[in-house]
């Protein structure tokens, strides 16, 4: 399946923060075939680094993000479902975001582009999906960043969206995670290149950019995968170097990654994408999470991992308890890994089997329901 | 042992007997989704369970089974009043660590349970204790007494008398003795007691 990206514009998009961003584009995937009356499709949605590109090969012969969960008789059976997976706003790979051009200046924004949040993601993917005609999505579902935009669209949009899968998400950051979150954003504005977030036409702030992206690394494993893969291993050498070159294999794994990221994120949507995070509470402005869910009435699938300790269990059953005293139909699952947060990108076997059978349900009971 | 694993899958014609099409159903320690899906099957209900057991969970929601893992004991207090028209619990009442707390949640956010519990007044048992002088062990009770996941063991009478003391009303009771129906003598020979509970 080789895949093409495409793009939608939209004159404007309003933002939470009162602010109106002009010319906006979405870059997108779709894979599979849309039904006649529309009823097929599931919105996929990429955690923070992620981007449109999330099932099949490209024309570089990249596989997407989620390949293995999407294409004919996977999770997401293509023969079945049509699959959209968008650039989030605030992005860098294709949807517009800080290292887009201003249409005022036509340079950059930089960082005068408006702080965003994951309310203004969704409805930017509103604006995408009505325009491809769709007008309820049979579900919409994302792991981490993703499960918190499948979350906002139960809310803000209860009747396009028949069912909400949030995987290894939360309802809101604890200080934990926005801790983690500020390490990173500390990290890139430390570095002399930022340069107020102006360096597009200079050199980019790769060093502050590749720690945000090892600490971040960190978060995604578990104490047990790490032993695994790594332990103390030594990398191509018996000796302790007794300097700070690269000793341990862990090490050189980690300014790998670091190093692979810069070529490919941008550090002004790493700022603003993690504090979209930071800022995202599904309780705003209500007595309990409960009551902020009451606006939903999609059935929900919640999936957490036994090793996840950056986004723990304790938090997606949070979100099922507080769906349970409303009496949603909810299906929790905690799956057991050893891949911590990372899980819900690797260890597909068991989300298959569980991603099928509830689709295929809603398939069934939406069918029901006209 | 399961009620269920007795009765196989005779349970299912008599539960699904007491259960009015298009109720809204909770099943307590759901296990695979096995009566969930019958139900919703046959009965056209709306089904949702509880299971603990991470595999049996998986496979309940891989046949299209709404379920939420986690222990049936400590998760009832989250249901609103009166959100289901039937709480099922057909396996595990002589396995929970509190069975009136059970029983009481049960009636609080069902307008009806339905309990099925296997008898330890039935004869066998009796007879098997007389005998040996040791904890009872029959077809239906098969573990030794370190190995039992029963920890609560009761009878039809026991039932009946917590069930009065309550103040809950039987709305149908049935006796089973492999899968026959008992109309006599029920707490001596019924090895399987089914009741439909209201909470008044």
């Amino acid at each position: 399946m080789i895949t093409e990206t495409q793009v939608a514009r939209f004159p404007e998009l309003a933002l939470d923060s009162g602010e109106t961003l002009r010319e906006v584009q979405v870059a997108y995937e779709g894979y599979g075939t849309l039904n006649e009356k529309k009823s097929n499709a599931i919105l996929i949605l990429h955690a923070f680094t992620g981007d449109a590109h999330a099932g099949g090969v490209d024309h570089d012969g990249k596989p997407g993000w989620w390949a293995n969960m999407i294409g004919p008789g996977k999770a997401f059976d293509t023969d079945h479902y049509y699959v959209l997976c968008a650039n989030v706003l605030g992005g860098c790979r294709g949807t517009t975001g800080p290292s887009s051009p201003d249409p005022a200046t036509g340079k950059p924004y930089g960082m005068n582009f408006p702080v965003i949040t994951i309310g203004d993601m969704v409805r930017l993917q509103h604006m995408l999906v009505e325009s491809l005609g769709i007008r309820r999505l049979l579900a919409v579902v994302g792991g981490s960043m993703g499960g918190m935009q499948a979350l906002e669209w139960a809310v803000s949009f209860p009747d396009a969206v028949f069912s909400s899968i949030p995987i290894a998400a939360t309802a809101r950051h604890s200080a934990q995670q926005i801790a983690f979150d500020e390490v990173g954003r500390q990290a890139i504005l430390a570095d002399p290149d930022f340069n107020g977030g102006d360096f597009y036409d200079g050199k980019a702030p790769a060093r502050g950019l590749a720690v945000a992206r090892m600490v971040g690394h960190i978060t995604y494993m578990s104490d047990e995968s790490m032993r695994e893969k790594f332990g103390r291993r030594l990398r191509g050498r018996e000796e302790f170097s007794f300097g700070f070159d690269v000793d341990f294999e862990v090490e050189s794994y980690l300014r790998y990654r670091g190093s692979q990221f810069v070529g490919r994120f941008d550090a002004n949507s790493y700022l603003y994408i993690t504090k979209a995070m930071d800022y995202f509470d599904l309780t705003a402005g209500h007595p309990s999470l409960a009551a902020s869910l009451e606006r939903a009435h999609c059935k929900f699938l919640v999936i957490s991992f036994t090793s996840d300790w950056l986004y723990p269990s304790y938090q997606s059953l949070e979100i099922v308890n507080a769906l349970r005293s409303r009496n949603h139909d909810v299906t929790y699952c905690e799956l057991t890994s050893n891949y911590g947060h990372d899980a819900f990108l690797v260890d597909v076997g068991e989300q298959t089997g569980i991603l099928r059978g509830f689709l295929a349900r809603c398939l069934r009971e939406a069918e029901a329901a006209k | 042992m399961k009620v269920r694993e007795v009765l196989g899958r005779s349970d299912y014609a008599l539960i699904s007997e007491l259960i009015p099409q298009g109720s809204r159903v909770l099943d307590l320690g759901c296990g695979d989704g096995a009566l969930l899906a019958f139900l919703q099957e046959h009965k056209g209900v709306q089904g949702r369970g509880i299971e603990i057991r991470p595999e049996l969970v998986q496979a309940a929601v891989t046949r299209g089974v709404s379920v939420y893992q986690g222990d049936v004991e400590s998760s009832l207090s989250e249901y609103p009043d009166a959100a289901f028209d039937c709480v099922i619990l057909s396996q595990t009442v002589q396995e929970t660590r509190r069975p009136l707390q059970v029983l009481t949640q049960m009636l609080r956010i069902g307008r009806h349970a339905i309990i099925a519990f296997p008898n330890f007044g039935h004869w066998r048992v009796r007879f098997s204790h007389l005998v040996s002088g040791r904890a009872p062990r029959t077809p239906l009770f098969p573990h030794a007494w370190h190995d039992s996941p029963n920890i609560h063991f009761l009878t039809v009478l026991d039932f009946e008398e917590l069930v009065r003391a309550q103040g809950w009303g039987i709305e149908r009771r049935f006796f089973l003795s492999g899968h026959k129906r008992v109309e006599t003598l029920a707490n001596l020979r019924a090895e399987i007691a089914v009741y439909m509970l209201r909470n008044h």
